[in-house]
């Protein structure tokens, strides 16, 4: 994969100063060492793609970033953020489960993330108009394909800003339009100065920095 | 505050829709209380006497019924991560997911008390009394009970363990629960005390289950 070649201009509130740096990280999961002394930093407007055969610790390291493992050692800390809060609450989180509730619909789903996590301006039906599923919003999520509810996840990225995007798979399930309509949102969102870190084996479409864990794929 | 309101909402709506599990503590407690009857033999006098004992004890099960998935279920759609990773700090997203479970699945059963009442000979006071312990203890089992569920909560099978893990801790709700019930129908004692201590329960459940299940969450996360 290529450097990243994406330099243009930021957004006021996130300088070219914000970035995500972890240090000399270690992950220990059931008495067994993932990966040590792993660091890595992201400046706002890069993509850092997560690479490594399987269980190498791609999903290991996104959870640490998102607070949802605790490091064995190290640090991982935004810099030059607006606020104190951790990266977990500037960070969504799309992982392999797509936290949507079958019995509810596509947009009551939606309004509920949105109304959860805070969402400042973006309107639900824009963000869902946006991933392709504004004519399928009264459909309860259980009747979706893996694909749409993909998408429905989506839409919750575009929904509610956060400065950090944590990837898991991202384009699993979806087709190759739904493969280059997240391709654009993921420009859109570093176009805006914003961070991605995603754990993929396919090329995502857009222009990434590589981290290879645990030693050749 | 509106991510909270937001939680609460999402929870109701979940558990009233089809499959959901407000309806199944309702249909449970019903099934039992019907059953006792049935198992006691047509002895008025003794329906009467175990009459609070038993709609005590069928709320008790029916809530245990119901909170089993309290926080499996967000936990298997992936819901759990994102609402750990929230701005909301997680005490406050654990105690409006309790008071959720309880409009959801605690009022269903103190409202089906009056009919219930009935099938077991009780008149109208008793009921009365008997759905107002209810309605002051059901908050003590639901916080109470919010705990084993978050201890459960990365186990399989942990339904089982809940229902160990919580029993135990309600034994003081129902002991309370049954004595203000009966001080109330048949005297001599106060109905008073047992109820203040019933709603002491309660209120220390509100203030000690949410830190609890949160911390037990925020340990079990993998």
């Amino acid at each position: 994969m290529q450097p990243a070649a994406i330099t243009e201009s930021r957004n006021v509130m996130e300088s070219a100063a914000f970035r995500l740096v972890g240090r000399a990280l270690t992950c220990i999961r059931g008495g067994r060492e993932i990966f040590a002394d792993l660091g890595f930093s992201l400046s706002a407007g890069e993509a850092l793609a997560v690479t490594g055969r399987n269980g190498a610790g791609k999903t290991s390291l996104l959870r640490l970033i998102g607070g949802l493992l605790k490091p064995a050692a190290g640090t991982i800390v935004l810099e030059g953020s607006p606020d104190e809060s951790p990266p977990a609450e500037q960070a969504h989180y799309l992982g392999h489960r797509d936290a949507l509730k079958p019995a509810l619909s596509v947009a009551e789903n939606l309004r509920f993330w949105h109304a959860f996590l805070g969402g400042e301006r973006d309107s639900p039906p824009a963000a869902l108009a946006a991933v392709g599923l504004d004519h399928i919003a009264h459909l309860p999520a259980g009747y979706l394909s893996a694909g749409q509810k993909r998408r429905l996840s989506m839409a919750r990225l575009v929904a509610v800003r956060r400065p950090l995007w944590l990837l898991d798979e991202p384009t699993s399930a979806l087709d190759t339009a739904g493969q280059a309509l997240f391709a654009t949102l993921m420009t859109d969102h570093l176009a805006k100065g914003g961070l991605i870190v995603a754990a993929t084996h396919a090329p995502l479409g857009i222009a990434t920095r590589e981290l290879r864990i645990g030693g050749a794929a | 505050m509106t991510a909270l309101a937001a939680l609460i909402r999402r929870d109701l709506r979940v558990a009233l829709r089809v499959g959901g599990g407000a309806l199944i503590g309702v249909l449970f407690f019903l099934t039992v209380v019907v059953l006792m009857p049935f198992a006691l033999g047509p002895d008025l006098a003794l329906l009467k006497r175990l009459g609070p004992a038993i709609l005590w004890l069928g709320a008790l099960l029916a809530s245990l019924l119901t909170l089993d998935r309290l926080f499996t279920a967000d936990h298997d759609d992936g819901s759990l991560d994102l609402i750990v990773m929230s701005r909301a700090p997680l005490e406050l997203a654990c105690a409006a997911k309790a008071v959720a479970h309880w409009l959801a699945a605690g009022v269903p059963l103190i409202v089906a008390t009056p009919v219930l009442g009935l099938l077991l000979n009780l008149d109208g006071q008793a009921t009365l009394a008997v759905a107002l312990t209810l309605l002051a203890g059901t908050p003590a089992l639901t916080f109470t009970g919010m705990i084993g569920a978050a201890l459960a909560v990365t186990l399989h099978r942990g339904g089982l363990l809940l229902a160990v893990l919580v029993l135990p801790l309600s034994i003081p709700v129902l002991i309370f629960g049954v004595a203000a019930s009966n001080a109330a129908i048949a005297g001599p004692d106060g109905f008073g005390a047992p109820f203040s201590i019933l709603c002491a329960l309660s209120l220390a459940g509100l203030v000690i289950g949410p830190v609890a299940a949160a911390a037990s969450l925020r340990h079990g996360l993998d």
